[in-house]
């Protein structure tokens, strides 16, 4: 197949194109033999224990930017989503609607690039589906994976269960993926370091569950909506409020100017390579530690505490010695005139 | 930013808000005049460390916030033309005209481009010769230099399908209009660090004169907040109001003459209309004769739209510094960020938006915005 083409509406058809787009393109990058098998559904064998199941669907504009594309971040999402209930990802889904007349040779790289994180995750796509949608009926390409995952009966992670005194840690910087999307969106080069985080955290995870002692109470990635709103859905399904010190959080000096230069809040940016670890404190300092040594939570650090509260609060402690309210974020983030 | 940093530590500012509480003799109202002013004061939870007989006034200088409805529903008229691309500021989109706002004409089909400086709008123009491109031309003095040299380059570049609606505004006859007003009582005038970084520190002084009104310009970060109003509270306490300026790094007494130059090379003044403030003499910028083929009103026969104002809506007492947002039967029930009625809950800038977003206003998360940027 030529590497100039276009995806046309045949290759969504089910018929020879298809088939041609399976085998020449899909199967050269994804090997996993339950997929190669090409039945209608794969087989995943048995397993003990509780079964985790996400979905997520991925239209992130543009589709390629810094530290990733929509392939990487479409594998990377779902293995969050699954290990942020402590479970260990078993098998990944890969299903992409493709805008008629996008670029053949960008839709080998996104597979090519959905290929590398699902090797190097070690997480394998099991089962896909393709379709094609007439010119102007999507925007180049959609991507959904859905995952499953198998979650232990020793840990029961979950955002109703923050305890007041429990520590806040955050797995690393903050921001990185959502000023980096906006800059690509706003034609800015910001340069410097900035790119996107995407990366999968299920082997932090992982290790943070095998030392713990029931002493991880929540776990979640701060995605849209960036850590402030995540924060604040925690407090309200815990019942409990919580504190962060504006100078203990992570965020890159290039991030941070970028954000003031653009006029957005940090707190309110995505993240997608970062998780919220919500834990007993006195387990606290021992889990930062462990974080700090596991390559995805080098930067990582303790950001408040959870108090009493019953209206799911969630404040700042700025630099200066203030307090500020965050909320959720509402609408999209918009960058100010001035 | 790191020599933003300094400006945000404790050890710089500690001594500041201890000198300020026990400078205070007697309660005073002060005017932050602009919109960063007071989404500093919110973010960095300033307010929180003054003592009590200090009340902040949001003032008039959220551009997008006094922006009227008339024009909003101009630019609406412009996004529905077929040829037309909207490329606009992004906390405008959200704005509402008298039904809909840009976002709502984006969602129905309209183009509708967000642009983070004009010159963004004219690359589009050059890109897309077939469409005519529109910048909804909103700000103050801070924007408008900008904008005129964007006209001025149009102008050069022969370009035929670029427009501008001119709909911005001058700071010191709005701030004189407001002064006259009998029924606001303020005793200090926190100025603008932006707009006085063009206009210069001593544009204020008329206003200081003739209204005994204590005046200090400031920046943005909170030692520049907090050593503006330690001024004020000293200048109301000695009696002898005048014009400090505390933002010297950036503003100068004359302002930037070549921006100033710029600006009256373009636009020139006219009566403007005010969101919540009505029709203020000579406080708007309009194009000038011989740039007026990049007039969109008259290029692209947009009929000027009827003054409405909002039913319900305070905003134009909140911008007049007479209410707080919670005074308002609107706020926080029918009037919240994710369904905003009135300008000042659009703007992150805005008093009301501010007011909601970091004072506790509980919203609901359920209803989304029409197109969320797609960052996942």
């Amino acid at each position: 197949m030529k590497t100039d083409s276009i995806i046309s509406l045949d290759h969504g058809s089910g018929g020879l194109a298809s088939q041609n787009l399976i085998s020449g393109l899909f199967l050269k990058y994804l090997t996993c033999p339950q997929l190669r098998d090409l039945e209608d559904c794969a087989m995943l064998g048995e397993y003990a224990g509780r079964i985790a199941f996400s979905t997520d669907s991925y239209v992130v504009d543009p589709l390629f930017f810094p530290g990733g594309d929509i392939g990487s971040l479409a594998v990377h999402g779902t293995i969050n989503d699954l290990a942020m209930r402590g479970a260990r990802p078993l098998a990944l889904s890969l299903a992409l609607i493709i805008e008629e007349g996008f670029s053949f040779a960008s839709l080998e790289r996104i597979i090519a690039s959905v290929a590398r994180a699902s090797e190097a995750a070690g997480v394998a796509i099991v089962t896909g589906d393709t379709k094609v949608v007439p010119k102007g009926k999507a925007d180049g390409l959609f991507v959904n994976t859905t995952g499953i995952g198998l979650a232990s009966h020793r840990h029961d992670i979950s955002v109703k269960k923050a305890q007041p005194g429990d520590a806040v840690i955050i797995s690393g910087t903050l921001a990185d993926h959502g000023i980096t999307i906006m800059s690509c969106q706003a034609g800015i080069d910001l340069g410097g370091d900035i790119e996107s985080d995407t990366q999968p955290l299920h082997r932090l995870v992982g290790a943070l569950l095998e030392e713990d002692a029931g002493l991880v109470h929540v776990l979640r990635d701060p995605t849209r909506g960036g850590l402030a709103t995540t924060l604040c859905e925690i407090a309200q399904s815990s019942g409990v409020d919580i504190v962060v010190e504006e100078d203990r959080l992570p965020i890159r000096p290039s991030v941070s100017t970028a954000c003031e230069m653009i006029g957005l809040d940090p707190l309110y940016l995505a993240n997608e390579g970062k998780c919220i670890i919500i834990c007993d404190q006195d387990g606290a300092e021992d889990i930062l530690q462990l974080v700090r040594r596991m390559p995805e939570g080098r930067d990582a650090a303790l950001i408040g505490w959870v108090h009493e509260g019953q209206d799911g609060r969630v404040s700042l402690t700025t630099r200066i010695g203030g307090s500020r309210l965050l909320e959720p974020l509402t609408g999209q983030p918009l960058p100010r005139i001035c | 930013m790191k020599c933003a940093d300094e400006f945000r530590s404790r050890e710089i500012t500690a001594p500041l808000v201890e000198e300020i509480a026990n400078s205070l003799r007697r309660p005073v109202r002060i005017m932050e005049v602009c919109g960063t002013h007071t989404m500093s004061i919110f973010r960095h939870g300033i307010r929180s460390l003054l003592p009590e007989g200090i009340t902040l006034l949001s003032g008039p200088g959220c551009p997008v916030c006094v922006t009227p409805a008339s024009h909003i529903d101009a630019f609406l008229a412009a996004a529905d033309l077929p040829q037309v691309t909207i490329a606009t500021f992004g906390d405008l989109i959200r704005v509402p005209g008298a039904e809909r706002s840009l976002a709502g004409a984006r969602a129905s089909g309209a183009r509708v481009e967000i642009v983070y400086s004009p010159m963004d709008a004219l690359t589009l123009a050059q890109l897309e010769p077939e469409r005519t491109v529109l910048f909804p031309a909103i700000g103050f003095e801070t924007t408008a230099p900008t904008i005129a040299a964007t006209i001025l380059a149009a102008e050069r570049l022969g370009l035929t399908n670029f427009l501008i609606i001119a709909a911005g505004k001058t700071m010191p006859h709005a701030l004189e209009a407001l002064m006259a007003d009998p029924e606001l009582r303020v005793d200090g005038l926190l100025c603008p660090g932006h707009v006085s970084a063009i206009i210069g520190s001593e544009a204020y002084r008329p206003l200081a004169d003739r209204h005994h009104l204590a005046c200090a310009v400031a920046g943005f970060e909170p030692a520049d907040i907090l050593s503006g109003l330690l001024s004020l509270i000293r200048q109301i306490n000695e009696g002898r109001p005048g014009v400090d300026n505390c933002y010297t790094r950036v503003v100068t007494a004359e302002g930037n003459s070549r921006a100033q130059h710029l600006i009256s090379e373009v636009f020139a003044p006219a009566d403007s209309e005010w969101r919540g403030l009505g029709t203020i003499p000579g406080s708007g910028l309009v194009l000038r004769e011989q740039y007026r083929r990049f007039d969109g009103m008259e290029q692209l026969a947009i009929p000027v739209q009827p003054v409405r104002e909002l039913k319900g809506c305070r905003c134009g007492e909140i911008l007049k510094g007479r209410l707080l947002p919670p005074d308002c039967p609107l706020y926080g029930t029918a009037c919240t960020p994710l369904q905003p009625i009135g300008p000042c809950m659009v703007s992150n800038e805005g008093t009301c938006a501010a007011y909601f977003r970091y004072s506790g206003r509980k919203t609901s998360t359920a209803r989304q915005e029409p197109k969320p940027l797609s960052v996942s």
